[in-house]
């Protein structure tokens, strides 16, 4: 248990620094979702499923698709 | 050189915040009302789910507030997009096979789950915020996978003032029987049946359908104006 929890906090930690890394800014973005997935699941071990659902559709899949869709409005490559 | 300062300032904050955090106990109780919730939670409420008695229940009126807010931040973006102008009518290239099947083949199970969620709310995990949130997610799917279903927006802007004000108008029917706003008028039946917990369920359907109303609106919005 211990190790699928460290293992995905690492997991988590590479996708947080890659969202702030790549210059892609939709790799970017999915790397934030990466995040929030990995949240909703650790909230999950955590006994919390109210707040893993909660994070799971809006962190992972809304927001991610705002962001997407302003990307598409504006610019994809940061300078 | 501002590079190293700010990695330093960032570590010392990170100090700062783990020493403090390090001398809360973990895992203690520390409020005596979060015990009270717990102990007391489900004899008061009828909700088995502690989470939703809290979020709806005990502190229901904030709840109120936080659909306020959701409603303020939807008309705002519709405000703010419809403001720009030149609405470029781009031609709909069709989704893919894998894309299209699913929609029209998880779009309706998603709906089911949706509804699920927030019906059983007050006896399962999940509420209606976070039925509302799936329930957004299956428009999502609507609009990548067969955008040539329209969604009405009559009826999303109806679903959407139908909850506020079924929200709304049962706080002040507990103000009129009883004395205070929302306050839980209904019988609460016995715990872990469907029909129990009073005015729990009928709120949290309310919030259901304004919350995901409100979210395929974003959602709507955006993509109608990009």
């Amino acid at each position: 248990m211990i190790f699928i929890v460290s293992f995905l906090v690492v997991l988590m930690l590479v996708g947080a620094v890659a969202a702030s890394v790549f210059r892609d800014l939709i790799s970017a973005v999915i790397a934030a979702a990466l995040v929030s997935l990995i949240a909703s699941i650790l909230f999950y071990f955590l006994q919390a499923p109210d707040v893993a659902m909660a994070e799971a559709a809006i962190g992972a899949a809304l927001t991610t698709t705002i962001f997407i869709i302003a990307i598409r409005r504006t610019k994809r490559y940061e300078e | 050189m501002r590079r190293i300062i700010s990695i330093l300032l960032l570590v010392i904050v990170a100090l700062g915040i783990s020493l403090s955090l390090a001398k809360i106990p973990f895992g203690v109780p520390k409020t005596k009302v979060g015990r009270h919730y717990i102990n007391e939670g489900v004899k008061e409420t009828g909700a088995t789910n502690i989470v939703t008695s809290v979020v709806v229940s005990y502190r229901g009126f904030d709840t109120l507030g936080e659909v306020t807010v959701l409603f303020i931040a939807s008309i705002g973006l519709g405000a703010v997009l419809s403001t720009i102008g030149e609405k470029t009518v781009r031609k709909i290239e069709p989704a893919s096979l894998v894309l299209s099947t699913g929609c029209r083949v998880l779009f309706p199970l998603i709906l089911v789950f949706g509804s699920y969620i927030f019906i059983h709310g007050h006896l399962t995990p999940g509420g209606g915020f976070q039925g509302g949130a799936i329930i957004a997610s299956g428009f999502l799917l609507i609009y990548l996978g067969c955008r040539e279903r329209r969604i009405s927006r009559v009826a999303s802007k109806l679903a959407e003032s139908l909850g506020g004000l079924t929200f709304v108008v049962i706080g002040l029917l507990g103000l009129v029987s009883s004395g205070y706003f929302l306050l839980n008028f209904l019988p609460k039946g016995t715990a872990n049946a469907l029909f129990s917990a009073g005015i729990i369920p009928i709120i949290y359907i309310a919030i259901g359908f304004k919350v995901g109303s409100e979210l395929a609106g974003i959602i709507d919005n955006l993509i109608e104006e990009s």
